[in-house]
């Protein structure tokens, strides 16, 4: 029997072989992480089995060799994002490690009653930086607020932005509501007043190509671990007229030009941003996870996803005292959802006991779930391996769920 | 009944359940049941923190013995609460301290419960020993 493409990418991703309490497991939380394809997981670990060394630092073969890998991918990356030059890619940890780089090298431009822009859907991970930094140059926290349908309020935006703002934290695709942001018209807003425009890409990068060029935006960052890549690996792009005025964050090994007791100078961008030993296996596996996604293009990726968002959606929609929160025109592949009477954290206990992976409670957006009224709620998140059948078990563990608990 | 005893007795009860089904809806119509808390212990400091739910837990000495009243949002956690509840309300203060509780690896909690959930059970445990502590230094 001939697989169909989806049953042959699952074959891709070992992870979905997991069985959880003698049940298949079902997995709808790769907004939180996604599952790792076999090329990436099998690249990393032949890279600590074959070229496994200290990268920039050594004169021997596979230090050089573990080099141009890590270097390569900077360069593939450029390609992918469409950035000017390799200098505007620094790797980072992940999205969190890249605000909080930002919030620190872009503290030099903000001064007492400047004003920061957030939006109420952003991740702690792009409130908490920014917070932090207003509080210490006594600059002005402000807040875009939302639609009913999660998307936001464009007019609220464009009356909150002046000479006074410096920064538009803003995340690409919101990770409970899944409301997709129209990027480059608000970039286009944010820049009529000089404003640099940060984009929390966590989401976003998983959804379709990103262009950086095309969206004009002054920084885009992500983590590579939901972009189907390891753990503890991210990327921050900014123009490079930021990045080689911004400071560094952290000072170390590998990133000075000069160093003595009296006066250190640093190298430029991207270096000066990367002190210390890299992830250079997980640098790697980024790389392999860019090849793997273009293998499978976007087309079909988006083609499986919108499906599986517009079938899951609309089962959940026949669900008596169901709300789902953030109904977008233009969402990504999630679902979050309250029940009424029914507490979130409940469901996905039982969820859970059905075999059915989804993530409850405020996914690190406290502000806007209070914002909603709402203590928590459960979320569902697709990708490109996951099926109608899994939707299937889901739907019907969730009305078994909701049953016991009613 | 002591601790240790009340704890076999549990254990017993839960040997019935044939599935996980069995032992969730069990749970959850404990939680249902759960004596009213009063409003004005659910403070801050009643507050269980650690875990997903609000869960509040107040401790009251009477007659050299804790008891406890508890609520929490969810239902789950409010059922696993009465659990403790029954095993570790109305015992001096002592004997609270000195309980090592087996039962909840014994009657599968622990294995059954999600990460977050165990710890949030642990802080239940922590914060009613808690209790008994203070209340024991109070009593010598």
């Amino acid at each position: 029997m001939e697989l169909t493409t989806v049953q042959r990418i699952r074959q891709d991703f070992p992870a979905l072989s997991m069985q959880v309490y003698g049940k298949q497991l079902v997995f709808l939380d790769s907004a939180a992480s996604s599952l790792k394809p076999i090329s990436v997981i099998e690249g990393v670990a032949d890279y600590y089995k074959t070229i496994n060394s200290n990268v920039h630092r050594g004169n021997y073969r596979i230090s050089q060799l573990a080099s141009d890998s890590y270097d390569g991918v900077r360069g593939k990356m450029k390609e992918y994002l469409h950035a000017g030059s390799d200098a505007e890619i620094v790797f980072t940890k992940g999205t969190t490690e890249a605000i909080n780089l930002l919030a620190h090298g872009l503290a030099a431009d903000i001064k007492e009653g400047d004003h920061i822009l957030v939006t109420e859907m952003e991740h702690h991970a792009n409130i908490l930086p920014w917070q932090h930094l207003c509080a210490q140059k006594k600059a002005i926290l402000k807040v875009v607020p939302l639609n009913e349908d999660g998307t936001l309020k464009i007019d609220k935006l464009k009356s909150l932005l002046n000479e006074n703002t410096k920064i538009l934290a803003v995340t690409h695709v919101s990770n409970v509501l899944g409301t997709i942001n129209p990027l480059k018209e608000i970039i286009e807003l944010a820049h009529r007043s000089n404003t640099k425009v940060v984009v929390d890409g966590a989401q976003g990068i998983v959804h379709g190509p990103v262009d950086v060029q095309d969206i004009d935006c002054d920084f885009y960052v992500f983590s590579g671990h939901k972009f189907y890549a390891p753990m503890g690996v991210g990327v921050l792009y900014g123009k490079e007229k930021w990045l080689q005025e911004m400071e560094p964050y952290q000072l170390g090994g590998s990133m000075i030009d000069q160093v003595s007791f009296e006066k250190t100078t640093f190298k430029d961008s991207p270096h000066k941003f990367e002190g210390g030993t890299p992830n250079v296996g997980g640098v790697i596996g980024l790389g392999l996870a860019i090849d793997y996604i273009e293998s499978i293009g976007w087309e079909f990726i988006h083609k499986v996803e919108s499906e599986l968002l517009a079938y899951a959606e609309s089962e959940l929609r026949k669900i008596k005292g169901l709300q789902i929160i953030g109904n977008a025109e233009n969402k990504g592949p999630i679902s979050s959802f309250s029940v009424n009477g029914v507490h979130a954290y409940d469901i996905g206990t039982l969820l859970d006991r059905f075999g059915v992976a989804c993530r409850t409670g405020n996914h690190c957006t406290q502000p806007m779930h209070d914002g909603l009224g709402l203590a928590g709620t459960v979320r569902a998140s697709y990708a490109f391996y996951n099926t109608k059948e899994e939707i299937d078990i889901f739907i019907d563990a969730l009305k078994r769920t909701i049953d016991m608990l009613r | 009944m002591n601790i240790r005893e009340i704890e076999t007795e549990l254990v017993e009860e839960f040997e019935m359940f044939e599935d996980w089904m069995e032992k969730y809806n069990y749970i959850i119509d404990l939680g249902k049941n759960l004596p009213i808390m009063d409003n004005k212990l659910k403070t801050q400091e009643n507050l269980v923190t650690g875990c997903q739910s609000q869960v509040y837990l107040h401790g009251e000495l009477k007659d050299g013995k804790v008891y406890f009243t508890a609520d929490s949002d969810a239902l789950i956690p409010k059922g696993i609460v009465s659990i403790l509840l029954r095993v570790v309300s109305g015992h001096s203060p002592e004997s609270i301290l000195n309980a090592e509780l087996k039962f909840i690896s014994e009657i599968g909690l622990e294995e059954h419960l999600s990460p977050n959930r165990a710890n949030g059970l642990m802080a239940m445990v922590s914060q009613m020993k808690k209790y008994a502590l203070v209340f024991k230094s109070q009593m010598n």
